[in-house]
């Protein structure tokens, strides 16, 4: 890729933005420890972590979605407390997220100026001069974008560019920006660069999220790493080579909460076959075999969960084939998949995996409903025991069985994802994100639960952004960068810095 | 491919053809009135008589109304079900205070009918807006909470003809220059709210709620306070038709205005305010209106039998949903595709 050349910038005189120790909890979840960063006029500078490092945590505290806990913030040299998005704007601080929150039915013009439409006399709104203020801000972003055009169907890449020129028509002063090239092409990469290097020039300071490494060190002046939601440190960017950033990044020991195990895996159960749905995953090829776990990681967008999906039959595919013990799959289907015998524990299970006003019994037994029928009519009394039984397999906590699964903790919850597809007995169990939120008692309990099930002779795909749980439970590992399987490693070969390298696309490791 | 070809990326032919479809659905409407009318006056040329040209014009006038207000409510992706009940309602109270002020001014039971409504309107607004229960529920209720009051009215109060001023059934009955005087209000109606759906921040906060909510709070926007307008908005005019109801026909039984509320969501979702907020405009619902109204009369007029009106206007509406359907998917096609051969290069 091409990348403009950027004047270094002058990190002298004060500085815009300060942040001091800013923590931030979830309950007992400590989402943010010490998150401390200084920002200056004129500069890119690049905040740097794994997923869960409190990166985002930090950006919702300076967009006012989330109060801090403690720590101090001063803007301009002033002490500052937002307590909504309004008031962050207000202050001079945009936020250009991942995924853009535009209005879709309205005109890209109005989508900049919403609620703070120019007016005339009357107090009505002066649409001409809203398209003209519009047309002003993409000329100096040097962009063509019609201002009249609706903003359904923008690309993301034109939908953040609609969100930079927010944030400069209201003169921000901070314009963060989370992981916006991560769903761009080089092309739309490069437009935004020069869009960067504009509002440089024009005194903003930018705050760049990204899981790129090259684009980081093409791009900013200074980076700042943070690392289990503490910071880690800050250096002018000539002063750091990407060795250094990864393992400023990823530096620590694993905690040993695996045991060790040596497995041989049987015969194959899913053959994935260069799986291929446009514009989300290409080419993707591999495979599981009974007895094994093969961790699926990846930046977040990467694309696992899209091939995950992909494989049941919940998105269509546009090319390419999954084949479960030898047979082919037909695609586009997931009540074939279950046929088959392949078990989908998802990454949401709120929304995903649970029915949550439903009681925990019919919960478990809800994909195992047509074996517990008789004349089509579901008999209560095998549902029950399916649920005791999995109840006592699981070790599950719970009041009474006609409660609503909402009443459960995380990792009960989980398990009664878990029990639903085990009663199916599948021979493959896709299961992303399993320990999502679960506390670290129960996390082990589903680490134990998922070696008993490849003892078993289960094949398991796992997909997790946790370093350490990939490390530790998966027997093979397999990376996705933007779609694309860029690494394999057994669990021999595999340490934290490999998968990060793999994961951001830095080499192309032994794929098979 | 050249960054300059990528600049223009949200503009390609393909997707900007969708927008303009969705921004030229009003103008379709109005070919397809002139087209019903045109086919229905080759086989019976009495079709365009005046008269019945003015029925066309008067005929909807009322729904129209209903439909400015409902348009309203629809864009903030609510709905407001009970807007039959609460014309109803009106047109009884309307009446009962001629037949005590038999010289009350027009204006005053113009006003009058506005005031009972907007009470309605507010009840459902407060309801939705503030304590957030859906408005599905809410205004569904209001609309048997007051048909049953509609009900117990019509058991003690008697609106006689007579008891009615002939000034105030001009009002409903009467022309001005050939164009029905209910049309002309109706005109008026859409006129001035459509100016300000345009015109006024307030108004535009409206489609931000509908279009994405999160992003509505994001920008500032006051989104309980939009939405009990709304309602309340949506009330007032469904009473102030309840006042014209009374005006056209002289008379109330308590099944005034019943069933209407659907018949005005078809206006409204045939004339191209997506049914999930967010877009539509006030004159796409007043033209869906009178597409369904010339319907119905062209099939009288064609000798069809009444049964199939409403199978054709229900043939519309599926027509007209699934036209909005096929056009948000496509553009989410064009979209996945245009980004993966982006990521060729």
């Amino acid at each position: 890729m091409t990348v403009p050349s950027v004047a270094p910038a002058s990190s002298t005189g004060e500085p815009v933005l300060v942040v001091e120790s800013a923590t931030k909890y979830f309950g007992p979840v400590k989402a943010l420890v010490n998150g401390s960063i200084t920002l200056f006029a004129g500069e890119a500078h690049a905040l740097l972590g794994e997923n869960g490092a409190g990166k985002s945590t930090l950006v919702k505290i300076l967009a006012g979605v989330h109060g801090a806990d403690g720590g101090h913030v001063t803007l301009d040299g002033q002490p500052v407390r937002f307590s909504s998005p309004i008031d962050a704007r207000e202050a001079g601080v945009a936020v250009i997220y991942q995924e853009p929150t535009l209005f879709p039915d309205l005109s890209v013009a109005e989508n900049i100026f919403m609620g703070r439409h120019p007016l005339r006399s009357g107090r009505r709104i002066d649409r001409s001069e809203m398209v003209e203020r519009a047309r002003q801000v993409f000329a100096r972003l040097g962009v063509h974008l019609s201002p009249h055009r609706v903003a359904r169907g923008l690309s993301v890449a034109d939908q953040q560019i609609v969100e930079i020129a927010k944030a400069i028509s209201f003169n921000a002063k901070i314009i963060i920006m989370d992981e916006p090239t991560a769903a761009l092409s080089d092309v739309e990469v490069q437009r935004l660069f020069d869009v960067v290097a504009t509002l440089r020039k024009e005194g903003a300071a930018i705050m760049f999220i990204s899981h790129r490494l090259e684009e980081v060190f093409a791009m900013c002046q200074r980076v700042t790493i943070m690392r289990d939601g503490a910071f880690v440190r800050t250096a002018p960017i000539e002063d750091l080579t990407i060795d250094e950033v990864i393992y400023a990044m990823v530096g620590r020991d694993i905690v040993s909460l695996y045991g060790e195990h040596a497995r041989t895996p049987g015969l194959n159960v899913l053959e994935v076959e260069h799986l291929t749905r446009e514009g989300v995953f290409t080419d993707i090829s591999f495979n599981v075999r009974a007895g094994e776990i093969v961790g699926l990681a990846g930046l977040v967008g990467a694309g696992r969960t899209e091939v995950a999906r992909g494989i049941f039959g919940i998105d269509r595919v546009d090319a390419g084939r999954v084949r479960l013990l030898g047979q082919t799959l037909k695609s586009g289907s997931p009540l074939a998949a279950m046929r088959a015998g392949i078990g989908f524990v998802p990454e949401d299970r709120r929304q995903q995996g649970l029915v949550m006003e439903m009681a925990i019994d019919r919960n478990a037994s809800l994909a195992s409903i047509h074996e517990l029928s008789r004349f089509g009519l579901i008999r209560r009394s095998s549902e029950r025991r399916l649920a005791t039984e999995w109840a006592a397999r699981l070790h599950l906590k719970y009041g009474r069985f006609a409660n609503p699964v909402k009443t459960l903790s995380g990792g009960n919850q989980q398990k009664v994802v878990l029990a639903k597809w085990l009663a199916r007995k599948p021979r493959l169990l896709i299961i992303d994100e399993p320990t999502r939120g679960i506390d670290i008692g129960t996390k082990a309990e589903v680490h134990r639960l998922l070696g008993e099930l490849v003892e078993q002779g289960v094949a398991i795909l796992m997909i997790s952004s946790e370093m350490p749980e990939v490390l530790g439970v998966a027997d093979r590992i397999l990376v996705l960068h933007e779609g694309r399987l860029s690494g394999e490693f057994t669990r021999e070969e595999a340490d934290e810095e490999s998968i990060m390298r793999a994961a951001a696309g830095q080499v192309k490791a032994g794929v098979s | 491919m050249s960054v300059l070809e990528s600049q223009s990326l949200g503009t390609s032919p393909r997707s900007s053809l969708v927008s303009a479809v969705l921004r030229f659905r009003e103008l379709a409407i109005v070919v397809a009135v002139i087209l019903v009318f045109a086919l229905t006056y080759f086989k019976n040329p009495s079709f365009a008589s005046v008269a019945s040209v003015q029925q066309m014009l008067a005929g909807p006038a009322i729904i129209i109304m209903l439909g400015v207000g409902e348009t309203l409510v629809i864009i903030t992706r609510n709905v407001d079900l009970s807007i039959g009940s609460v014309l109803g309602l009106s047109a009884f109270l309307v009446g009962d205070l001629f037949a005590h002020y038999p010289h009350m001014p027009v204006i005053v039971a113009l006003l009058a009918g506005l005031l009972i409504g907007l009470v309605c309107g507010a009840v459902n607004g407060v309801i939705v807006a503030y304590a957030r229960v859906p408005a599905l529920v809410v205004t569904l209720g209001m609309l048997y909470i007051i048909r049953g009051v509609d009900a117990v009215i019509d058991n003690g109060v008697q609106i006689e003809p007579s008891q009615i001023p002939q000034s105030f059934v001009n009002l409903g009955a009467g022309t001005i220059l050939g164009i029905p005087t209910l049309f002309i209000i109706a005109s008026a109606v859409v006129a001035v709210v459509g100016y300000v759906m345009r015109t006024f921040r307030s108004a535009r906060d409206l489609y931000a709620i509908g279009s994405n909510p999160d992003a509505a709070v994001l920008a500032g926007v006051r989104v309980p306070r939009r939405i009990f307008s709304a309602f309340a908005i949506s009330g007032a005019l469904a009473g102030l038709g309840g006042a014209l109801w009374l005006a056209e026909f002289a008379t109330v039984a308590s099944t005034a205005g019943l069933g209407y509320e659907l018949n005005v969501v078809a206006a409204c979702v045939v004339g191209g305010v997506a049914i999930f907020g967010g877009s539509g405009t006030v004159l796409g619902a007043a033209l869906g209106a009178l597409l369904l109204n010339t319907i119905d009369q062209a099939l009288v007029a064609a000798r069809v039998s009444s049964f199939w009106n409403q199978a054709v206007a229900g043939l519309l509406l599926l027509v007209a949903i699934a036209f909005d359907r096929y056009v948000s998917l496509r553009a989410e096609r064009i979209l996945r595709v245009e980004g993966a051969h982006h990521d060729d290069n």
